[in-house]
């Protein structure tokens, strides 16, 4: 259900996302009248695809699915929370959705301010009730993903199988257990944020208005120190994901295993106080902004440690490039370009000339379209056989891999051409000059889109054709445990307990 | 369905409960009335937003009552194993982590504009307040009256709860009836209290940061005791129907600690709002300028 949830908001995202680089291919107008429509549509797009896609997916969907079977439990926890986890996710939908709909700023419709939602524009500057809804969206959301996080964090620690120490436990769970603990504790933080804004924006309050001895940066603060865990909630799921897929068709053990583990660990320690690189131009301290340099430079350290992991898994393995493993590597490929133009926006002197440019665009999509979606498509031709029981024929996940591959590049490569010769985010609309790489950007959407046609098409064959699975189609390399049931799984795996003996995890 | 199998493990299955999908649709509900409302919206040429509000208020609450009577009814039944039941512990550490996180953001609100209220780049905060905390012109409540009264009740409840905790242990009930009423009283007479001092505010909720940050932190801190004196009422009404056993009481449990982090939040707010940011608090002004 919340894949089905996670692809129908997809589709609804990525609409958006094609009507912006139908706008941007040429320059001028063309389909937007009223230019604050298109901010509009840029806001939507970042808010479904983070809220209502990819944590849906990789969250709700695989999570919810693989990690009670990966640990030898019957089921999660609390299934009932989890049951309103989902259920309010369709309620906030929703709420965002009216949002586009309703007044925002005075004489147009929805809240065009972007998904950080930054005063005053969101404060003074759409007084409709627009935003009033995009907030009690995202605090409905919120919810949500808090209980999921209370469920995943309990179901990890006090439901493994007998045998299965912390230690034994396999990379998705943990990565999770990672993710839902990221969730628990930034998440209050940003409904924290967002009540002020509430009644700044009702009530009268002076939270973030300088005239009545408030401070706007107090909510970028604020912000961010949900924003940046946040994006890690994103990718370290997909990292456990990633882990899993290598390992099986490398037929090989995951490549320093503990050091992976505590790899993402550190990634969610340190990425709770490294939120103000974010705000590198908003006038922080030059102290200030050398500590965040430092300690954003400091991730780059665990995330290689799990790039080279990742390499040396594949080095010396029996590999098979089935279509997960080419959606994996081209996960480890792209992530790591983004990761890379990450360290370079690090620095704050660097940032100074980049921030708010094509070429933040380029480093977040790099990481999260290109990063988490592959990795949502990894894992989706990985255990499509075994959540439905039937086989997508190889080719499509490999077309569909190609075209999208292609797609993304072209789509996203020429940004960090646009932003380096200083193209800013946010416009309809831009000078002659960098016509040539945003048309070829709006091809690369197109192609991209195609893709979809591909992916579309092979879940359809994969119902009409109705290939048995098979408990295991992926041969020896798939070691965990959800490979020891039948596909799908019954309704409560596990009536007996498992129990693990050996050393492997 | 796992009813037709034998299950081997102690773990709990529960049956399909509707209350999910009604909670979710009450929120819904709930939160279109509250823009509805707020902004003096119309449908149909009829201001529906109270209305709207109300009906997805009740439909949470009722949810929320239904939701839990079952898990009782759960518990008095057996489901709840050694391991389900350290589940629960789990998840309500979880949640109390989660409400002090919703915390840190109103304590940082309040210390980001108290800390750095002279602060020369941010000119018109500092035309604002002077360069003082509290700010310029706002008349501030003397922390030795009615908030240390406050917090020594505040404190005393923290003690009877304890009573109560152990009473049940030792399986004396009327200790542990008494224990709970009393704290029902105390949690009571501390919003009274809140209430009647919001009353004498000389400042006002609008208009100002300090009137901003006091009255939003105090105020969710409020809500939450008025939430916590809830829970405890509950307890006493199951443990007046001979509920809960010296072995088995996680629901009086949660209601302790809840009680408690509503308790330590207390202090923090004491100690940072009323006493650190008070006139009496003005030592600290030399280091703020």
């Amino acid at each position: 259900m919340y894949l089905v949830f996670a692809l129908f908001a997809g589709l609804i995202g990525g609409a958006l996302s094609i009507a912006m680089r139908l706008e941007l291919q040429e320059p001028g107008l063309q389909f937007f009248t009223n230019p604050q429509t298109y901010n509009v549509f840029v806001t939507g797009h970042g808010l479904i695809m983070v809220f209502f896609v990819v944590m849906p997916a990789l969250i709700g969907g695989y999570g919810n699915w693989f990690v009670p079977i990966m640990i030898g439990a019957p089921d999660m926890a609390f299934p009932r929370m989890n049951n309103i986890s989902f259920w309010l996710l369709p309620s906030a939908f929703a709420l965002l959705v009216i949002s586009m709909f309703v007044e925002g700023a005075p004489g147009s419709n929805g809240f065009g301010g972007g998904w950080t939602v930054y005063p005053p524009l969101s404060t003074s500057g759409h007084p409709g009730p627009a935003l009033d809804f995009g907030i009690l969206s995202l605090h409905i959301a919120g919810a949500s993903s808090i209980l999921g996080a209370i469920n995943f964090i309990t179901t990890i620690l006090n439901m493994r199988a007998p045998g299965m120490t912390l230690h034994k436990m396999p990379l998705f769970a943990w990565s999770m257990l990672v993710t839902a603990f990221l969730l628990l504790l930034s998440l209050p933080v940003l409904a924290g944020a967002i009540t002020m804004l509430l009644t700044d924006r009702n009530f009268g309050t002076t939270f973030f208005d300088p005239a009545g001895g408030g401070d706007p940066v107090l909510y970028q603060h604020l912000f961010w120190f949900f924003g940046h865990p946040e994006v890690y909630i994103m990718i370290l799921p997909a990292f456990g994901i990633v882990s899993h897929i290598v390992s099986t068709f490398a037929k090989k053990p995951v490549f320093g295993y503990l050091g992976m583990a505590y790899a993402m660990v550190a990634i969610g320690a340190v990425g709770f106080v490294v939120w103000a690189h974010h705000m590198y131009t908003a006038g922080l301290s030059l102290n200030t902004q050398r500590y965040f340099v430092f300690a954003t430079m400091v991730i780059a350290v665990p995330t290689g440690v799990k790039i080279f992991s990742w390499i040396a898994t594949m080095w010396g393995g029996s590999m098979r490039f089935t279509s997960p493993m080419i959606w994996a590597l081209g996960f480890i490929f792209l992530f790591t370009v983004g990761g890379v133009t990450g360290v370079v926006l690090a620095n704050a002197g660097i940032d100074r000339n980049l921030h708010n440019t094509y070429y933040v665009v380029a480093h977040f999509h790099y990481v999260l379209s290109l990063g988490a979606v592959f990795a949502i498509f990894a894992a989706w031709y990985y255990w499509f056989p075994k959540m439905s029981g039937y086989l997508i024929p190889e080719w499509i996940g490999k077309l569909h891999f190609w075209i999208a591959f292609i797609g993304a590049n072209v789509l996203f490569f020429p940004m960090h051409f646009t932003g380096l010769s200083g193209m800013p985010r946010h416009y309809v609309d831009y000078p002659d000059a960098f016509a040539g790489w945003n048309r070829i950007s709006s091809y690369g959407s197109y192609i991209f889109a195609l893709g979809l046609l591909v992916f579309f098409y092979g879940l359809w064959l994969a119902f009409a054709q109705k290939k048995k699975a098979g408990d295991n189609p992926w041969g020896a390399g798939a070691t965990t445990l959800e490979w020891t049931l039948s596909s799908p799984p019954p309704y409560h795996q596990f009536e007996t307990l498992p129990r693990i003996t050996g050393s492997e995890h | 369905m796992a009813q037709a199998h034998t299950k081997n493990h102690d773990y709990h299955i529960v049956d399909p409960s509707p209350w999910p999908f009604v909670g979710s649709i009450s929120a819904f509900i709930m939160a279109v009335g509250a823009i509805m409302w707020m902004k003096g919206m119309a449908m149909a040429g009829l201001k529906a937003g109270p209305f709207l509000f109300g009906a997805g208020l009740i439909g949470v609450l009722y949810t929320m009552m239904s939701w839990w009577t079952d898990v009782v009814h759960e518990a008095e039944k057996g489901d709840h194993t050694r391991v389900v039941q350290l589940s629960h512990r789990y998840g309500m550490i979880m949640f109390i982590a989660s409400e002090v996180m919703f915390f840190v953001a109103w304590f940082w609100a309040y210390f980001d504009a108290s800390l750095f209220a002279g602060e020369a780049k941010q000119f018109m905060r500092l035309e604002f307040t002077g360069g003082h905390w509290p700010p310029k012109g706002i008349e501030v409540f003397d922390p030795w009256h009615l908030p240390l009264l406050n917090t020594l009740i505040l404190l005393t409840s923290g003690t009877t709860v304890t009573w109560a905790h152990h009473a049940l242990l030792h399986n004396d009930r009327q200790g542990l009836k008494w224990g709970l009423i009393l704290t029902v009283l105390l949690g009571a007479l501390f919003t009274v209290v809140q209430i009647f001092e919001y009353t004498h505010a000389a400042f006002g909720f609008k208009g100002n940061i300090y009137g901003a940050t006091f009255f939003m932190a105090t105020g969710f801190h409020g809500f939450h005791v008025f939430v916590g004196t809830v829970f405890l009422i509950v307890c006493l009404i199951r443990a007046s129907a001979g509920q809960f056993t010296p072995k088995q009481h996680l629901g009086f449990e949660f209601a302790a600690w809840y009680w408690h982090f509503v308790d330590v939040v207390w202090l923090f707010l004491f100690l940072a709002i009323y006493l650190w940011g008070s006139d009496w608090g003005r030592a600290a002004e030399k280091i703020l300028v």
